[in-house]
């Protein structure tokens, strides 16, 4: 897969943001630093890549998990990254949980909804019918997200 | 797939991650032995990169705080390119931030190589010439 030298580049003004919060008030970067600090950044994700595709391989797996990329870390000497990047995960989890919950609740309510304007069908039933199809969509969703 | 891992906060509060997934996404799939990436693998390097990104600005603001003695104004390139080369951590940058020459002074080294180059060669014709003659 051919990519053109651009697109492997990070947006510069993200990267300018993230380096100006990091440092003191006052002190700023010069743009030739910057835009090495971007391409150094870049060259961290191959590297953090390809060392977490090792241990991937090395559990016969072909998609990478955040397992991976923490091993990957400790690896490469960047431990310091491992506690930061857990927390991270943890917090991802959470909020993934969330908007599923979130997601099924107003399913819920939309279905409720549709019950009570739809007289002909007993209501046992229609629950049981319901259930069965969030199931399937859950399914759906959850094939969707690991590409 | 969305770009950036929870949704903006009208208070303000900071995103789990800032760089876009997408292009990070990119970036890993041109490693030619990757065959998927989980979601999760994929937030973690986006919010890695950032870690290496707050980390590289600041060990070259301290380095240098701590060097002279002096508050620094402006980081440059300079304090990078040396930050790289001393720290055995970012070995893996030091092709990318080579330490800059003055193309005059390269020039001059180059010319100094081949001399002392030149003279390892006429010792080594000098000695031929020795042993034939014994």
């Amino acid at each position: 897969m051919a990519e053109r030298p651009e697109d492997l580049n990070l947006p510069n003004a993200v990267i300018t943001r993230i380096i100006k919060e990091a440092l003191p008030d006052g002190v700023n970067i010069s743009k030739e630093a910057r835009s090495a600090i971007s391409r150094a950044a870049s060259v961290f994700v191959l590297y953090a890549t390809s060392c977490a595709n090792n241990f991937a391989m090395k559990g016969k797996r072909k998609t990478l998990n955040a397992t991976d990329v923490l091993s990957a870390m400790e690896e490469m000497e960047f431990q310091r990254f491992v506690t930061p990047l857990k927390e991270a995960l943890e917090a991802y989890r959470r909020e993934q949980k969330g908007k599923k919950e979130a997601s099924e609740q107003k399913k819920k309510d939309k279905d409720k909804k549709t019950d009570s304007e739809d007289q002909d069908k007993s209501r046992d039933e229609d629950n049981d019918e319901d259930e069965e199809r969030l199931e399937e969509e859950e399914q759906n969703e959850e094939e969707e997200v690991d590409n | 797939m969305a770009d950036v891992v929870v949704g903006k906060d009208k208070c303000g509060e900071q995103r789990l991650v800032l760089l876009p997934l997408s292009r990070i996404r990119v970036i890993m799939k041109s490693c030619p032995e990757v065959s998927s990436i989980n979601q999760e693998a994929l937030v973690l390097t986006a919010k890695a990169t950032e870690l290496l990104v707050q980390y590289l600005a600041t060990l070259v603001q301290y380095s240098y705080r701590h060097g002279s003695g002096k508050e620094k104004k402006v980081l440059t390139y300079r304090d990078l390119a040396n930050t790289a080369e001393e720290s055995e951590t970012f070995q893996f940058l030091t092709d990318i931030l080579p330490k800059k020459i003055l193309a005059g002074k390269y020039l001059k080294m180059l010319k100094e190589e081949k001399r002392e180059g030149d003279e390892e060669n006429d010792d080594d014709n000098g000695s031929d010439h020795d042993e034939a003659e014994s």
